[in-house]
């Protein structure tokens, strides 16, 4: 009884001796609570989950893009040099808000305001052309309650445009808190998510232009 | 352990009060460059497709689909490096890992979903509906 009460007491003494070597080797992380870093992988993990959304709906129109219904087709509707345009704002305004991002990292207010409203601007301008795109084809009778072909177009293609619109309210209240507070550790991190929002956003408009348009235009 | 120091360094650079040093050796914020060469890319990589497609470079569609995905995807990757600097370190590899995990649910999402949809649409077909009447 005395014996197989000592054995585990003598175990236990046994790694006493290294563990006080060990503390030094640290077996654990001393940044987990930095809170940039926990901010930034949670908003990439709404990301991926916003990518998940986005799936869907690219599964739904993978599966509804060519039930026409005996109305219009992609071919018919699509106006290519238009979404040219677009697809190259849309990229303008990514690369400027990376050039805002470098201005960040350098310290310099001014110039980080002055790139996101060029972005914002970019932004606009690819919304305000979506916008365009929508009521032309509403007007032409090609609304979303046409043909199953329409109503995934306009989910898909309205949803992103949603998230672009969201990114421009977004992008104005940050160069609003920028002007009053400057760069300070929270805006820095506020900046470095809706760069990764706006990137993603780019990315989410890839797969549309290809998968919607430029393939909806094959016959 | 060097591990530790390498993310400790990070961390570092993070921080507003060291924002003025320290910038080159970490691209994974983002540098001019890496910047510049991921706008470049991507405006070759969307001009060929709208190239293909609006001056109907190939005769069939199926061609020209399989290679306008093939630019979708390497243009993605192109983002993901250079704008939104992905790599194995960031957040100790955790960011690569949900998006891995995100792009397996992605391709059973697409791929299940056409795959059904596809059978479904060849099996309910009208045409075949008026065999149905001579099965007893």
């Amino acid at each position: 009884m005395l014996d197989s009460y000592d054995v585990p007491v003598a175990s236990r003494a046994a790694p006493a001796a290294p563990a006080a070597a060990a503390d030094a080797r640290r077996f654990y992380l001393t940044e987990e609570h930095h809170p940039e870093n926990g901010t930034l992988l949670g908003f990439w993990i709404y990301l991926m989950s916003d990518c998940l959304v986005f799936a869907c709906l690219f599964a739904m129109y993978g599966v509804l893009g060519r039930n026409y219904a005996g109305g219009p087709t992609g071919a018919e509707l699509f106006d290519l040099p238009l979404v040219a345009v677009n697809t190259s704002l849309l990229l303008l305004s990514s690369i400027t808000y990376g050039f805002a991002m470098l201005e960040m990292q350098k310290g310099r207010l001014a110039g980080t305001i002055t790139w996101l409203a060029i972005t914002a601007a970019f932004g606009a301008g690819f919304i305000g052309i979506e916008m365009h795109e929508f009521a032309h084809l509403i007007q032409d009778g090609a609304g979303p309650q046409r043909s199953a072909f329409l109503s995934s177009f306009f989910t898909l293609v309205g949803t992103h445009g949603l998230h672009v619109t969201f990114g421009l309210v977004w992008l104005a209240t940050l160069v609003v808190q920028l002007a009053q507070r400057g760069l300070t550790t929270a805006n820095r991190r506020r900046l470095m998510c809706l760069s990764m929002f706006w990137h993603f956003l780019d990315v989410v408009w890839i797969g549309v232009f290809t998968f919607v348009y430029l393939m909806g235009v094959l016959p | 352990m060097t591990e530790h120091v390498a993310t400790a360094g990070h961390h570092g650079h993070d921080d507003p009060g060291h924002a003025g040093h320290g910038h080159a050796g970490h691209a994974s914020h983002g540098s001019l460059k890496g910047y510049v060469t991921g706008f470049v890319l991507s405006l070759v990589l969307t001009a060929i497709p709208f190239w293909l497609v609006m001056g109907k470079v190939f005769d069939r569609p199926g061609a020209t689909a399989a290679i306008l995905l093939g630019f979708a995807a390497v243009q993605i990757v192109v983002h993901m490096v250079y704008f939104l600097h992905m790599n194995a370190r960031s957040e100790g590899g955790w960011t690569l890992l949900a998006l891995i995990f995100t792009l397996v649910l992605v391709v059973i999402a697409l791929s299940g979903s056409l795959w059904v949809m596809y059978h479904l649409n060849e099996n309910m077909m009208p045409a075949s509906m008026p065999d149905m009447h001579h099965v007893p």
